[in-house]
């Protein structure tokens, strides 16, 4: 609750900024403010403080899970915030106006992972995508980013129709949206049906595939600061939400959609790896990449188990903090391409030196807190029952090796003369201590599960 | 009436909606159909409210009327989604000044 109020009681100071503060860099620090006042109130609810006390009529539950969540997306936002604010100011003229959207978004991502009520879940999933449509367009004189603001709200408001659908005939047949339904032997056809379209809507969400067609076009035309705050944090919001949601409302019925998820997921992580291998452009591969990692994910879905709960929360920070950090790197670059990153290492040793850490990160490799995560999700799956569905997700993750090391090799083995414009020594800090806990986590991943338990 | 007439006419208009998302290439009209997506939800939800109330008035007092609240919600939502909408309609008018989504394929390559 602290959290939920102190974003979007935020989100409306920033809007009143833009007029009552005339200097981008007072709105800036401000930004900065509000955050960290957001992560500190999350903190004191996580150790059992909480400043207000509202009867959520249970359809809210801020249980330790939730809100853990909620302290990595925010402190995620907080490093976006700290590496990505000043590339914010090139979009448009109307920078406070983003800080309040990028707000708004962290309110949604609170009411989605905490929900108890179908109707919390659609407001959640709704509040946090409606900021980033207008985000994806705010480059308002790009073609390129109109078509893929038009794109995203096109999609995002077809899968919207089909979840609200999905939950409608959950109504029907249940009677209530409260999560944590109970059934008869026989499981109803509409809660079925409605269970299918609830899937189907999630997956485009968080594009799974076979509906993931929007993603790599809408990640590559949007503002790439916009793109990165939007595969990495929202994309982890959306599964904590899609977790909940079939852990909590359609756990009962696991049986029926257990073997779809595993099929989704299998699906999701061979497209997504083997497409991203034939892309040119370091942004489209990074989108294919977030469509491959969002396959890793699903097998937390999968599993179910509380291995896949400490993975899941393990994974939205290892691949946050690495994607975050790679992203800060790549909006300074003038070629966004690999060709673009030839003989970067040569100029940049120090921050080619890190982007190798989150790519290490990024494709799994032992003392990062990308391949502990992956290794929690495996031993979820095969706990869960399946060998193959682990044996395939290894496969994946291999072929994923390929297009990080190509990135490495181009950095480091080829020639050419990277271009890369505005590194500060604050920004080279901040990205070296995001390097730092990405190996910190790899090392001692209790550092951050453990908050699940006291 | 029974509950089945209102299930199907919300389903078929749901489907409606839904070819017409999926084949018209006008940006207005398939948001159109997008709309009445989410009225045929609409729809079905107040059917199955008064469902629910008439099956259990004897137990709860205010039975399913957290249906016809839910339906509240989506009207509120669906207003948020057409000013964004528009506006982002409009802005690419303003750039391309045509509304057809067939001319939107930059993004392939």
């Amino acid at each position: 609750m602290n959290a939920l109020i102190f974003s979007a009681v935020s989100g409306v100071i920033m809007m009143f900024s833009s007029f009552l503060l005339n200097n981008k860099n007072s709105v800036r620090v401000l930004a900065h403010v509000l955050l960290l006042a957001t992560i500190i109130a999350n903190i004191f609810e996580l150790r059992g403080i909480s400043f207000f006390h509202i009867d959520t009529r249970g359809m809210l539950e801020f249980d330790r899970f939730a809100l853990l969540f909620t302290l990595v997306a925010n402190v995620c936002t907080f490093a976006f915030f700290l590496l990505s604010s000043r590339d914010l100011e090139k979009i448009g003229n109307h920078y406070s106006d983003y800080f309040s959207l990028l707000f708004f978004i962290l309110a949604g991502i609170v009411v989605s992972s905490s929900f108890k009520s179908l109707l919390m879940l659609f407001l959640g999933i709704e509040i946090l995508s409606i900021p980033l449509y207008i985000l994806t367009g705010s480059d308002k004189r790009n073609l390129k980013s109109n078509e893929a603001s038009l794109k995203y709200f096109l999609m995002g408001s077809f899968s919207t129709g089909l979840m609200l659908m999905g939950i409608a005939l959950i109504y029907g047949a249940t009677g209530t949206f409260q999560t944590g339904i109970t059934v008869a032997e026989k499981v109803p056809v509409l809660l079925i049906t409605g269970m299918m379209l609830l899937l189907f809507s999630m997956s485009f969400k968080v594009s799974a595939a076979p509906f993931h067609f929007w993603t790599p076009d809408v990640y590559d035309g949007a503002p790439t600061v916009v793109t990165s705050f939007m595969a990495t944090v929202v994309k982890a919001a959306g599964f904590i939400a899609f977790m909940r949601l079939f852990a909590e409302e359609f756990g009962s019925i696991r049986p029926e959609w257990k073997l779809l998820v595993g099929i989704v997921a299998a699906v999701t992580l061979f497209i997504g790896n083997i497409t991203a291998v034939f892309q040119q452009s370091v942004k489209r591969m990074l989108a294919y990449s977030s469509i491959s990692q969002a396959g890793f994910m699903m097998l937390a879905i999968y599993s179910l188990s509380n291995d896949a709960k400490e993975g899941l929360i393990l994974y939205a920070a290892a691949y946050s903090l690495a994607t975050i950090g790679i992203f800060a790197v790549l909006v300074r670059m003038k070629d966004y391409t690999f060709e673009g990153f030839n003989g970067f290492a040569k100029q940049q040793p120090f921050l080619a030196g890190i982007l190798v850490v989150f790519l290490l990160s990024l494709a799994g490799i032992p003392l990062t807190a990308g391949f502990l995560s992956k290794f929690y999700m495996l031993k979820a799956t095969i706990d869960g029952g399946s060998l193959a569905l682990a044996i395939f997700a290894v496969l994946m993750a291999a072929v994923s090796v390929y297009y990080y090391f190509r990135l490495i090799q181009s950095m480091y083995f080829k020639t050419g003369n990277a271009t890369i414009s505005g590194t500060t020594t604050g920004f080279k800090y901040t990205l070296a201590a995001l390097a730092g806990i990405t190996i910190l986590l790899g090392i001692f991943p209790n550092l951050l599960t453990n908050w699940l338990y006291f | 009436m029974p509950i089945n007439y209102y299930i199907f006419l919300s389903l078929t208009l749901f489907v409606i909606g839904i070819i017409g998302v999926l084949t018209r290439r006008n940006a207005i009209i398939i948001f159109m159909c997008i709309e009445l997506m989410l009225n045929a939800v609409n729809l079905l939800l107040v059917a199955f409210s008064k469902m629910h109330y008439v099956t259990n008035v004897s137990k709860v007092t205010n039975a399913g009327s957290d249906g016809q609240l839910f339906v509240f919600f989506i009207m509120v939502v669906a207003a948020a989604e057409v000013a964004v909408g528009l506006s982002i309609i409009v802005m690419l008018f303003r750039n391309t000044h045509s509304v057809d989504v067939n001319f939107l394929n930059r993004l392939k390559h």
